[in-house]
């Protein structure tokens, strides 16, 4: 009886240490978990604080007509051809003197004329383009205005700023002011920022080519990457035998798994442009590199899916007279395949934000036209990034935090993409 | 290699399984030499080493196996019944550290020899595991897998015959005749066990091995196991290894008792149980020792 007490008495008296650091343990994880969120939030209220005004884009509408004076050569093409080859830079000035005629000087002229945008006389064109019967009628056109006014509209500088600040003189600032009365000057959704490449006009500049540099590279990478990890994975997993010589490989991959990616950008510059001869900033290029880096990525989690699958279902299918070809294929890589796409994804993932290999194989070149296949020079969207974070002027800040929020929701679909595919495959259970 | 590849070459040594199958059986009937009296040997073993790298895990076992009776391994964990069960159908060549020396024969035929195809090897003898393991699909594709791999079926009717003959036969059918369509996974213990008894059948063996069929089980499941494997043994040889001597006296026509890798005492169920010749036998069967 006494040894029976002796022992509960002990056992009370440590109860309320494992207790309290129970309650300890439980409350640490609980912060760090609330640290993580703290982080995340703040880097999505700066960013999206930053970057939310880069969605607006502020036009100017302007009543624009057309003269028989502005026509360029018919040629072959007719009417259309001379309404294309228009001197729509001319017939933005005559427009701007008519709305503000106390413009007279040369130099109250351009300042004028720096209210729009240089891509200005590509949209009247292509409003004129499109317009039945162009000549002679006056068209509603909305104009992207310059970037120092948009700035001014969107509230980004304000308006009392000194005159060197905000880039607008006095002057400019009455005609905004006048342009507002109207109602003829407003903020706008930015249609241009998702369907334009880069350009040195921050107003002209978007995320598409970055966007579908990045699509292709991905695409490229997966190609390469997804058959031959899981090709490998599998190998290593079912049917390699167990020896030395395996065992070099299967750390040299967890070895592959921690290069830094700088030296993959290395090895795709010596490699794939140098010995290959393949295309300088191409996305076919970048994606190769990029497999390089999801490769072992693939393989290590394509390898630790395969393992957890039972192998008694295995071992059933092969007891049924399944060769072990068939057994892998039917049985075990199927009950594999969440496992080896959330895998795929992560090191996806990972690969879109990759930045430092594709600056070696020359991706950060500054390229206007949006990519239409894997061979035309093109950039991606983070390094797309790390050229805007670059450029001073004010107008690309918020482009800069917009691309990143572009990139980050790009990442946000691949990772919904991952939880679907792993929940359709594990419903085949 | 595709897989229709694969299969194709399946299909084609399983038809030429078939006819060679035919004049064993006729060319082997007649010189039997059984070391279990009893009807002829369907499968037999002479001098059978396992080693597991470096421990041995059978001694010099040789034993007949008659045809369409129910022979039962018994034996403490460990003694190696397991490892004879699976020499038979060689999944011990999945273990990359198992060595096997000396001789096992299917109808006089050499099954380690060089020549001998391992996937057609397994056609011809089914085997059950201790743990049912369906695969995760339907019960309908549990069953049609072996079929479907070897091309046995040559059209969607046939195939729907024999999944259905083979649910029949494992005493299945009248349970999941409307849901066929369900998944394996989601039947009992009992029924999964079953089904996988249906799915070897269904690649028509001529010898079932039974890894401990029942030990995952409850006793009514366990029975309606037993009483299948009775029925079962008109069509096929079976061989089971089971930890209950119950089982063993309420199945088996013959039992072989294995200790620490040795085959100690083989024969008749009624003879090992009621009069062991062995004092280690004795102990075994009479629960002193195990």
């Amino acid at each position: 009886m006494t040894e029976i007490s002796e022992t509960q008495s002990r056992v009370a008296a440590r109860l309320a240490r494992r207790h309290a650091g129970e309650k300890r343990f439980k409350l640490l994880s609980l912060g760090a978990v609330w640290v993580g969120l703290v982080f995340l939030g703040v880097l999505l209220f700066t960013v999206i604080g930053s970057g939310h005004t880069a969605f607006l884009q502020t036009k100017i509408l302007l009543n624009v007509t057309l003269e028989e004076t502005d026509l360029g050569e018919a040629g072959e093409g007719g009417q259309a051809q001379a309404i294309a080859g228009a001197n729509y830079n001319g017939v933005i000035k005559r427009t701007l003197r008519a709305v503000f005629p106390e413009a007279r000087s040369r130099s109250d002229k351009r300042a004028l004329y720096r209210l729009v945008s240089v891509g200005a006389a590509y949209e009247i064109r292509e409003a004129m383009m499109e317009h039945e019967n162009p000549v002679g009628t006056p068209v509603a056109v909305w104009v992207t205005a310059s970037d120092d006014v948009d700035l001014i509209i969107k509230g980004t500088v304000p308006r009392t700023a000194p005159a060197d600040q905000r880039h607008l003189s006095d002057q400019q600032m009455n005609w905004i002011e006048s342009l507002e009365k109207t109602e003829t000057v407003k903020a706008r959704f930015n249609t241009t920022f998702f369907t334009s490449g880069d350009s040195r006009e921050p107003e002209l500049a978007g995320v598409l080519g970055g966007a579908m540099g990045s699509l292709y590279a991905i695409l490229v990478c997966l190609a390469i990457s997804f058959p031959l990890g899981v090709m490998s994975a599998v190998y290593l997993e079912c049917f390699a035998p167990k020896n030395r010589l395996t065992e070099f490989i299967e750390v040299n991959i967890n070895n592959l798994a921690a290069v830094p990616s700088i030296v993959f950008g290395l090895l795709g510059l010596a490699i794939f442009l140098n010995a290959f001869m393949l295309p300088r900033s191409a996305p076919l290029v970048g994606g190769m590199v990029l497999s390089l880096l999801t490769l072992p990525t693939i393989i290590i989690a394509g390898r630790a899916a395969i393992k957890s699958v039972p192998p008694s279902v295995r071992e059933a299918a092969l007891a049924l007279g399944a060769s072990p070809v068939q057994a892998v294929f039917h049985h075990v890589l199927p009950l594999a395949m969440p496992g080896i796409l959330t895998g795929t994804i992560i090191g996806t993932a990972g690969a879109l934000g990759e930045t430092a290999p594709l600056l070696m194989i020359g991706m950060v070149a500054f390229i206007v036209d949006v990519p239409t296949s894997v061979v035309d020079p093109s950039t991606v969207l983070p390094v797309q990034i790390f050229l805007w974070s670059d450029i001073p002027e004010k107008a690309f800040v918020e482009r800069t935090s917009a691309a990143i929020l572009v990139l980050l929701s790009f990442v946000c679909l691949l990772n919904l993409f991952a939880v679907y595919l792993r929940k359709r495959f594990e419903t085949r259970w | 290699m595709t897989f229709d590849s694969v299969e194709h070459m399946v299909t084609e040594a399983t038809d030429l399984e078939h006819s060679a199958r035919i004049g064993a059986t006729m060319a082997g009937e007649p010189n039997q030499t059984g070391e279990i009296p009893g009807g002829p040997a369907k499968m037999a073993s002479r001098n059978l080493q396992v080693r597991y790298g470096d421990k041995q895990a059978l001694y010099d076992v040789s034993l007949d196996i008659p045809v369409n009776e129910v022979t039962a391994f018994i034996g403490p964990s460990g003694c190696g019944k397991s490892t004879y069960l699976r020499c038979l159908n060689r999944m011990n060549d999945n273990i990359d550290i198992c060595h096997v020396d000396g001789s096992v024969t299917l109808d006089g035929r050499e099954i380690y020899a060089k020549d001998q195809d391992v996937v057609q090897l397994r056609t011809r003898i089914g085997m059950v595991f201790q743990k049912p393991n369906p695969f995760p699909k339907s019960i309908f594709d549990n069953v049609a897998y072996g079929p479907r791999i070897h091309g046995i079926a040559r059209d969607r009717e046939e195939l729907n015959g024999i999944v259905l003959g083979s649910l029949e036969r494992a005493g299945l059918l009248d349970e999941v005749r409307d849901r066929l369509d369900a998944p394996g996974i989601g039947l009992s213990g009992g029924q999964q066990q079953r089904l996988c008894i249906a799915r070897a059948i269904a690649v028509r063996p001529e010898v079932i091995l039974m890894d401990e069929p029942c030990s995952a089980l409850d006793p009514i499941a366990t029975e309606r196991i037993e009483e299948l494997i009775m029925e079962l043994k008109a069509q096929y040889t079976i061989i089971m290894v089971t930890h209950s001597m119950q089982q063993a006296r309420r199945v088996s026509d013959k039992t072989a008792f294995f200790h620490l890798g040795h085959l100690v005492e083989h024969g008749a169920t009624s003879e090992v149980f009621e009069n062991p010749q062995d004092d280690r036998t004795k102990d075994y069967v009479t629960g002193r020792i195990g």
